[in-house]
């Protein structure tokens, strides 16, 4: 890497200081605020931090942290990594990342959706990766189909090679103005937001993995890359066994991404897929946390797609503890819990606790789905027999949780 | 009511207009019929697909500017709604669905766009989004407890002679001039967005006894604990 100018030296420093107070005083793991500072000093510390660096972005809905992560493993193949790790996927948890690792040569940056457009712009990343649109935290979240038109406005004249998942309709169209595609049929389980053409608001019709429209000629393109159950399929037709510690489909469709990702990157199927086995977890994702013998295996679904992908993981054999929280990160509306199919959890032990217990236990009782209610998550977890449950939280939620334990990851 | 008895529920486009939990709004139309020993059955109806005449209570949701737009150009040039309202069928216009039966209402670029005309009213894109939480005292010919919910959108919406507020409200925006929503005949438009009737059962039940008459009453231990909580918390902060 060139070296920074001395304005930008001295404003990461001071935000490399600031983030390292923050974590001694326990406020936070200085993610944000180290930025925040860095920015302050200067505005144009992401640009200057970026500079000379191969960086990948990596944007969707559901799935951003574990990608994230598992690319950054992979590349770690060529070299040392700069990354936002904790999901700080703002500029200023951009800065963070970069200023911490600033010599390294390459970078995994986990974007929030509405930020993309401005991140692609400021950092001039070679590589962006886009897994999955759907419904989010509607109250401060963008509507998705406008934010799959700015993604197409950002990408377009652009020398961008973009990596993304051509069974999900809207990011398809969000995709497909860049100048180079590789497209992956990666899966997509949540289709309620994806009946209708982005393109020209008519009906698509769908046969098992393909779809098109009825009305224009917008229709799912040939992938190069493909999950097909366990299996990936490389561009050459190569299958290769996926393996991986994390559990369930929509993780093994990341990690496909991360696969077409890493290629993109030069690194080969056969040596980035030994790294994505190593992950086992992702900041307290899929974690088991242990308290007097009850064993609680740690999901976090912050929307109804997450919700569908968190049910795929939760063993059926087992009771589980399900919390809901509505501050703002979560979204101060519950209004989503009524798009999520909670009749799967009939006949197991399920029990509820979170700041917004009552909007769920109404949600269940609609759905018939019998249910213990708890004012707390140690007062749910005592109520288990020793062994094991699985844990389902939204984001604060799940924060809760994971400081009760240390923070685990 | 058909002979048959069974409440047919028709849900108006949910690949377009079902941003955010509007399901709710059948399911507890649903558990709320069922509960009372009436059997339901409930038609999707894709926007592709023409709306069916026969059924008994209507819901349609709320959803993007683009697909808003789709929307109301498709029930125009269908007319299935309008015929099943003008024989007395029920109907829950929600948010952007709300808008849509107007005369016009503000397109992705405030643009008026023609509504379909089913209830008079007019909006336009406001000044600013209104996201939060709505409380409301409804028009005391309904006879119904104080209304509440979440809002989240950037219409204005004025009442013509041909409707009646449904509320007034206590917090939160709704139509923009102190009152939240209209209703008119057996048709309630509400900016309640998505899950409305799951924290106003009582909301459900007029409509159900629009179609039923005289229905029932049912255990609303678990909505009422919703309810009261949502109440207290909301009108602390005011």
């Amino acid at each position: 890497m060139t070296q920074l100018p001395l304005r930008a030296q001295l404003a990461s420093a001071l935000g490399r200081s600031a983030a390292t107070l923050s974590r001694m005083t326990g406020r936070g793991d200085g993610s944000v605020i180290g930025g925040r500072v860095g920015l302050l000093l200067e505005p144009d510390l992401l640009r200057k931090l970026a500079h000379d660096r191969r960086l990948a972005l990596v944007s969707a809905t559901n799935g951003k942290t574990t990608t994230t992560r598992l690319i950054t493993s992979a590349l770690l193949e060529l070299g040392e990594v700069a990354t936002n790790a904790f999901g700080a996927n703002m500029p200023a948890g951009h800065v963070s990342a970069l200023a911490q690792h600033k010599t390294a040569p390459y970078g995994v940056l986990e974007v929030d959706e509405k930020y993309l457009p401005e991140v692609l712009d400021t950092t001039g990343a070679g590589v962006v990766c886009l897994m999955n649109l759907s419904r989010d935290q509607m109250d401060r979240a963008a509507e998705i189909w406008l934010l799959a038109q700015k993604w197409r406005r950002a990408l377009s004249g652009k020398p961008t090679h973009v990596i993304a998942n051509c069974d999900d309709p809207l990011v398809t169209w969000g995709a497909s103005t860049a100048a180079k595609v590789t497209w992956v049929a990666g899966g997509q389980r949540w289709k309620e937001d994806s009946w209708c053409c982005p393109e020209c608001g008519g009906p698509l019709d769908r046969k098992d993995a393909f779809w098109a429209c009825r009305e224009c000629t917008f229709h799912r393109p040939e992938p190069q890359w493909a999950l097909d159950d366990e299996m990936a399929v490389d561009p050459r037709g190569q299958r290769w066994l996926l393996d991986i510690q994390l559990p369930g489909l929509a993780n093994r469709s990341n990690a496909v991404m991360a696969l077409a990702v890493a290629e993109a990157f030069g690194v080969p199927v056969e040596r980035a897929l030994p790294h994505l086995r190593e992950v086992t977890s992702v900041a307290g994702r899929y974690t088991t946390v242990e308290r007097d013998g009850r064993h609680a295996r740690l999901l976090l679904a912050k929307n109804p797609a997450g919700w569908l992908e968190a049910f795929d993981v939760a063993d059926p054999q087992l009771p589980i503890i399900l919390s809901v929280n509505a501050q703002g990160p979560d979204g101060r509306d519950t209004s989503w819990l009524w798009d999520v199919d909670y009749r799967i959890l009939r006949g197991r032990p399920v029990f509820v606790t979170g700041e917004r217990r009552l909007d769920l236990a109404l949600r269940l009782d609609v759905a018939d789905v019998p249910f213990t209610l708890c004012n707390t998550f140690t007062e749910a977890l005592a109520m288990q027999s020793p062994g094991r449950v699985d844990v389902i939280a939204n984001y604060t939620a799940f924060q809760q949780i994971r400081s009760e334990f240390g923070r685990a990851v | 009511m058909p002979s048959d008895s069974v409440l047919r529920i028709v849900w108006i486009y949910p690949d377009l207009l079902s941003t955010y939990g509007d399901q709710g709004n059948v399911l507890v139309l649903e558990q709320r019929a069922q509960r009372r020993g009436i059997q339901t059955e409930t038609i999707h109806v894709r926007s592709a697909d023409p709306v069916p005449e026969s059924g008994d209570i209507y819901l349609i949701g709320g959803g993007e500017d683009r697909p808003q737009i789709l929307a109301a150009e498709r029930l125009r040039r269908d007319g299935g709604l309008h015929r099943a309202v003008a024989s007395g069928a029920a109907l829950l216009a929600v948010c952007a669905g709300y808008q849509i039966m107007g005369s016009t209402f503000g397109g992705e670029e405030g643009q008026p766009v023609d509504g379909i005309g089913l209830l008079d009213i007019a909006s336009a894109r406001g000044p600013a989004r209104a996201v939060g939480e709505l409380v409301a005292e409804v028009d005391a010919t309904l006879n119904l407890p104080t209304l509440t919910g979440f809002e989240n959108h950037m219409g204005v919406t004025h009442l013509g002679p041909g409707v009646k507020p449904l509320s007034r409200t206590v917090k939160g925006v709704g139509n923009g001039d102190g009152f939240e929503g209209c209703y008119a005949g057996h048709v309630v438009g509400t900016y309640l967005h998505g899950p409305a009737l799951a924290r106003n059962p009582a909301l459900a039940d007029l409509l159900l006894s629009w179609r039923l008459g005289p229905l029932a009453p049912l255990d609303d231990s678990r909505y009422e604990a919703l309810r009261q909580e949502r109440l207290a918390t909301v009108l602390q902060q005011t």
